[in-house]
C-alpha cells in the first residue's frame, strides 16, 4: 500500500506552481490560439517534468528521454537549425525583393535587442545578458542557438520567454504602436505596386545572403545558411516535393520535439527563481523597444520623405513572422477599413526575419570567444 | 541564483552602450549591403517586357 503514495511525499509546492504554469500555457495555446504548436507541448512538458522523480528527465544515473532529446537536439543546436530549413521554405521573399528598401525597417526593429543587452548587463554577466537580449530577435531558433553558444545559465527561461512573447505579439505591439503614432499617421496610405521579380533573383538571393552574412558575421552562418537553404529549396523550382516536406512534415516533426524538449528545462528548482521573472521582464523590454525602434525609424524617415510612410509598418520589422505583419495590417484596417498594408507589412516582417538572424550573428561575434 | 541587490551594477548600462552603437551600425551596414545587392540583382535579371511596344521599338 505504501508504494501507492510513497512518491506523493516527494511532491512540493513549487512543482504544483509549475503545473499551473503548464496549464496556463496549454490554455493560451488551446483557447487563445497563441503559438499552439509550441505552447501546448511546452505546457504539457512543464507538467511532465515536474512530477516528483519524473522518469521523463534524468534522475541520478537513470537517463530520461527528454534529457536525452535535449542533449541530442538542443544542446548542440540541431533542432532549431533544422527547423530553420522549414521556416526558410515557408517564407516568400517576393514582397521584399520587389521593394528592397523595406529591409531598412527590419534593421531598425532590432534596436530592442541591443537596448536590452545594456539593460540586462546591469544584472547579469555579459554572456547571459547577450543571451537574454536575443529574446528580442522574436525568433525562437535564434534565441536557442545564441543562448547555447554563449553557454547561458538561463537557457530554459530564455526559451520560454522567446516563444511566449512571440505568441503574445498581438497583445504587446498594438498599445506601443498607438502610443507612438497619431491617428492621422496610422491612416497614411501606402501604394503597393508588385514589381515582377525574376526567378534568377529569387534563386540568387538566398545564396548571396548566405555569403554576405557568412563573410561579415561568420558565427551566424549556420543560422542564415539553414534558413536560406530552405528558401533555395522553395525557389529553385525543381525540388517542389522537398520544399513541401520541409514546410510541413519536417517543420512539424521538429516542432513537436522542440516544444516538449524545451520543457525539460522548466524544472521547478531551475525555473521558479527571481532571475526567471527578471528575464521575462527583460524579454518584454526587448519586444517593446524593437517595436518602438521600427516605428520611430519610420517617423524619422517621414521627416525627409515627400511620400509619407505609414510608421506602423516599422513595427512589423520585429521578426515574429507572420504575426507582427498581420497586427500592423489589422491596426491599419481598424483606423481605415479601406487601407490595406498587408503586403508592405509582410515585406518588412520578412526583412525582420533576416535582420534578427544577422543580429544574432553580431551578438555571437561580440561575445563568443 | 542571482542576488539582485548584490549584482545590480547600473554603470554597466553606460559601459555597454558601445555594443548598442556597434550592433545597430553592424545591422544597418549588413542590411544596406543586402539591399543594394537586391536592387542590383533586380536590375540585372529583369527582362524588358516583350508586350511593351515602346521597348520593342528601342
Amino acid at each position: 500500500m505504501e508504494v501507492l503514495y510513497q512518491n506523493l511525499l516527494n511532491l512540493d509546492i513549487k512543482m504544483i506552481i509549475m503545473w499551473l504554469i503548464g496549464g496556463v500555457l496549454i490554455y493560451l495555446a488551446v483557447k487563445k490560439d497563441m503559438e499552439p504548436t509550441l505552447l501546448l507541448p511546452m505546457g504539457f512538458g512543464a507538467i511532465l517534468v515536474n512530477l516528483p522523480l519524473s522518469g521523463a528527465i534524468t534522475q541520478g544515473a537513470e537517463a530520461g528521454p527528454l534529457s536525452i532529446l535535449y542533449s541530442a537536439g538542443i544542446a548542440n543546436e540541431l533542432f532549431p537549425l533544422i527547423l530553420f530549413i522549414g521556416i526558410g521554405a515557408m517564407i516568400d521573399f517576393g514582397p521584399l525583393l520587389s521593394n528592397p528598401v523595406l529591409m531598412l525597417f527590419g534593421a531598425a526593429a532590432q534596436f530592442g535587442i541591443f537596448f536590452t543587452l545594456c539593460m540586462a548587463s546591469m544584472f547579469f554577466d555579459l554572456n547571459d545578458a547577450a543571451s537574454i537580449a536575443i529574446i528580442g530577435a522574436a525568433d525562437g531558433p535564434t534565441s536557442i542557438v545564441v543562448g547555447q553558444k554563449l553557454q547561458s545559465n538561463y537557457i530554459g527561461a530564455i526559451m520560454v520567454a522567446a516563444y511566449s512573447y512571440m505568441a503574445l505579439v498581438p497583445i504587446i505591439q498594438p498599445p506601443i504602436i498607438k502610443l507612438l503614432t497619431t491617428k492621422n499617421e496610422r491612416k497614411i496610405r501606402m501604394e503597393y505596386t508588385q514589381k515582377p521579380v525574376s526567378k534568377t533573383t529569387r534563386i540568387l538571393f538566398p545564396i548571396c545572403i548566405t555569403i554576405i552574412a557568412g563573410l561579415i558575421a561568420p558565427a551566424s552562418v549556420a543560422l542564415v545558411g539553414f534558413l536560406m537553404f530552405g528558401n533555395l529549396i522553395r525557389e529553385c523550382g525543381v525540388l517542389d516535393s522537398l520544399s513541401e516536406t520541409a514546410q510541413k512534415v519536417l517543420a512539424n516533426l521538429v516542432t513537436i520535439f522542440l516544444g516538449i524538449t524545451i520543457a525539460s528545462q522548466m524544472q521547478a528548482d531551475k525555473f521558479l527563481r527571481v532571475d526567471t521573472l527578471l528575464i521575462l521582464g527583460l524579454g518584454l523590454v526587448a519586444f517593446i523597444f524593437d517595436t518602438a525602434g521600427g516605428v520611430i525609424f519610420a517617423k524619422i524617415l517621414n521627416l525627409f520623405l515627400k511620400k509619407k510612410i505609414n510608421p506602423m509598418i516599422g513595427a512589423a520589422g520585429i521578426s515574429a513572422f507572420p504575426m507582427s505583419g498581420r497586427v500592423v495590417h489589422k491596426l491599419a484596417l481598424k483606423e481605415d477599413p479601406t487601407n490595406f498594408l498587408l503586403m508592405q507589412a509582410t515585406g518588412v516582417n520578412v526583412s525582420g526575419q533576416i535582420a534578427s538572424v544577422i543580429a544574432g550573428g553580431l551578438i555571437l561575434n561580440f561575445f563568443l570567444h | 541564483m542571482l542576488n539582485l541587490t548584490a549584482s545590480f551594477e547600473p554603470m554597466h548600462f553606460v559601459e555597454n552602450l558601445r555594443y548598442m552603437g556597434l550592433g545597430m551600425l553592424g545591422i544597418f551596414i549588413v542590411i544596406g549591403v543586402i539591399m543594394l545587392l537586391t536592387i542590383l540583382l533586380n536590375k540585372l535579371t529583369s527582362k524588358p517586357d516583350a508586350s511593351d511596344p515602346e521597348q520593342k521599338e528601342s
